[in-house]
């Protein structure tokens, strides 16, 4: 039987944080009241004349920058159509010179994905489709509503180096850090200021070239991006398994129904005749402008995770949830104020999701030492972190008035003792080599000090009394 | 010398841009395009060998605007000269074929 792999490219579209839209002054809002913000260059109206934003530019540069896309020359192309959604009839966009070349989008799990291009190009207005329960198809009638036409986006485009659905989401969700770490859009998927396309196909896994694909659109969250891959891989290999062809066509993801939909478009539609736009001259973004773009770039993610994993040698995944909280800056201040590394990437990962509150670098730092040098046990740290976080203080007086005493070493060295003792055949599978049966002792050893043992130390102390000979 | 552009690829162009042609204009269009395309033929005939291709015929790149917003059009003014509106929106045909 074939095993199969699943191969994506992503094309996002991301809205730009401007003022205004990409070829004229209106304004670039959502949610305003619907053609309020149109004027005669993006209604189309004969005798309007574009001119290109600098801020727009300059955002798409910081884009493209931050994914080590090389910043080229560019120029400007009609994609022209027929369709109410652009009253011109056409969309601008950048054809085969775009603006970014050749980036690389590096994942939280340390995978590398090309970016092909990410090229700037203005965004349509919004259609409503009125009867047939909201159905293009079925349609009345549409109403359409001009504030979004001419809103500056930036298309990236991903090589396709993605091999699942969980991939794909990881992707999406790394992107939008970049969005928002470099200002360029607020990258909010559910606003519809984030758009993501997915081009879908399967192949045997011993095979280097690329199966037939399928477009899929309408993708209105990462979870329904999931969905729509795995859904399309099946059927797709459902197909081929069954001596049938993938036929190369874009299909609407049905969120309620859980399946694609071949859009019923004629072959025509594709056939957008591009050619070169007279009134924008060409966009050629010199040295100065782009180093001091390059320089102005904020800290990135993926940097940000290699310095954190490196200072602290926390594994990949506790990393990558303390950069996406932006506690990483904490956490190295912390570890420099002779914070405990470990603790304090366990603590900003688990214990510090709804935000650090009154919590000081140098409050974070004790309390994990006080937790090193075995004075709290975790779960009190725990404790005493919530009250820094709600209240701020030192971590030795918040300790003390929560009543917590360290356990004695001793103490805790005869309740050990005393639980190996008790379940003598329990620790001769321990020295057989059963580990799980640490987890029983710590239990035991709990249960004896109320809790109050640190249960690192419990197994460290197993492990010198099994050293010991028994 | 092959025909440069067929009736059928007159027909092809008006269909994309939603023009119903009679045969009559059909056959008047194709001539006239053909003109067009061998004056096309013309400039190609040029060794261009030694010219770098420009992408404008203006000796200008660069040309922006500062990204402030200044005031549009009203939006009464602009809905009194569409030829449907409904609920602030132009009411448009329904359509069929999807956008990219
Ligand atoms: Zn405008």
């Amino acid at each position: 039987m074939t095993e199969w792999e699943t191969v994506v490219g992503l094309e996002v579209h991301c809205e730009l944080a401007t003022a205004t839209k990409l070829f004229c002054a209106c304004r670039n809002a959502f949610g305003d009241e619907p053609n309020t913000n149109i004027c005669p260059v993006c209604l189309g109206l004969p005798g309007s004349l574009p001119v290109l934003n600098r801020g727009a530019v300059e955002l798409a540069m910081r884009l493209g920058l931050a994914l080590g896309c090389t910043v080229e020359p560019s120029l400007f192309h009609r994609k022209n159509y027929f369709y109410p959604d652009m009253p011109k009839d056409y969309q601008v966009s950048q054809y085969d010179q775009p603006i970014n070349v050749d980036g690389v989008l590096e994942l939280a799990d340390g995978t590398r994905v090309g970016i092909e291009r990410a090229h700037l190009e203005e965004d349509t207005g919004k259609s409503t489709h009125v009867g047939g329960g909201g159905r293009i198809h079925e349609a009345d009638h549409s109403l359409v509503d001009y504030n979004r036409a001419g809103v500056p986006l930036v298309e990236v485009v991903s090589r396709p180096d993605l091999r699942s659905a969980e991939a794909a989401r990881a992707y999406v969700n790394e992107l939008r850090a970049v969005l928002v770490a470099t200002g360029a859009s607020d990258a909010r998927m559910e606003e519809g200021s984030m758009r993501v396309d997915a081009n879908i196909s399967v192949r045997p896994v011993d095979f280097s070239t690329l199966g037939t694909r399928c477009e899929v659109k309408n993708l209105n969250s990462t979870r329904s991006l999931g969905r729509a891959i795995d859904y399309e891989a099946r059927r797709q290999i459902a197909l081929l398994e069954a001596g049938e062809q993938v036929t190369q066509q874009t299909r609407h993801w049905d969120e309620a129904d859980g399946r694609t939909h071949p859009l019923r478009s004629k072959e025509e539609a594709y056939d957008y005749r591009y050619f070169p736009e007279p009134d924008l001259v060409p966009l050629v973004p010199g040295d100065a402008w782009r180093t001091s773009v390059a320089e102005s770039l904020p800290p990135l993610p993926a940097p940000r995770r290699r310095r954190l994993a490196e200072a602290t040698g926390s594994a990949t995944a506790a990393v990558a949830v303390v950069v996406e909280r932006g506690l990483d800056d904490l956490v190295l201040a912390a570890l420099a104020a002779g914070g405990d590394a470990q603790r304090l990437v366990v603590h900003a990962e688990h214990d510090l999701a709804g935000g650090v509150g009154a919590l000081t670098t140098d409050a974070f730092a004790a309390l994990t030492r006080m937790e090193a040098d075995g004075a709290l046990t975790a779960t009190q740290a725990k404790a005493v972190l919530a009250e820094l976080v709600a209240n701020g203080g030192d971590p030795a007086a918040v300790a003390a008035a929560l009543g917590y005493e360290a356990m004695a070493g001793d103490a805790l060295a005869v309740a050990v003792d005393d639980a190996i003792a008790a379940n003598p055949d329990a620790w001769a599978r321990y020295l057989a080599g059963d580990t799980k049966v640490s987890g029983f002792f710590v239990g035991q050893v709990m249960r004896a000090t109320k809790g109050q043992a640190d249960g690192r130390v419990v197994t460290a102390l197993l492990g010198q009394r099994a050293d010991a000979g028994g | 010398m092959a025909e440069r552009i067929t009736r059928d690829d007159v027909a092809h162009v008006a269909g994309l841009a939603r023009l119903e042609l009679t045969d009559e204009e059909l056959e008047r269009f194709t001539v006239q395009l053909a003109a067009v395309l061998d004056h096309a033929a013309d400039v190609e005939a040029l060794d261009t060998a030694g010219v770098a291709p420009t992408a404008h015929p203006l000796p200008l790149v660069n040309v922006l605007r500062d990204d402030v917003v200044r005031p549009g059009l009203d939006r009464d003014v602009v809905l009194a000269a569409a030829p449907s509106v409904e609920d602030d929106r132009f009411r448009v045909p329904p359509v069929l074929g999807e956008p990219s």
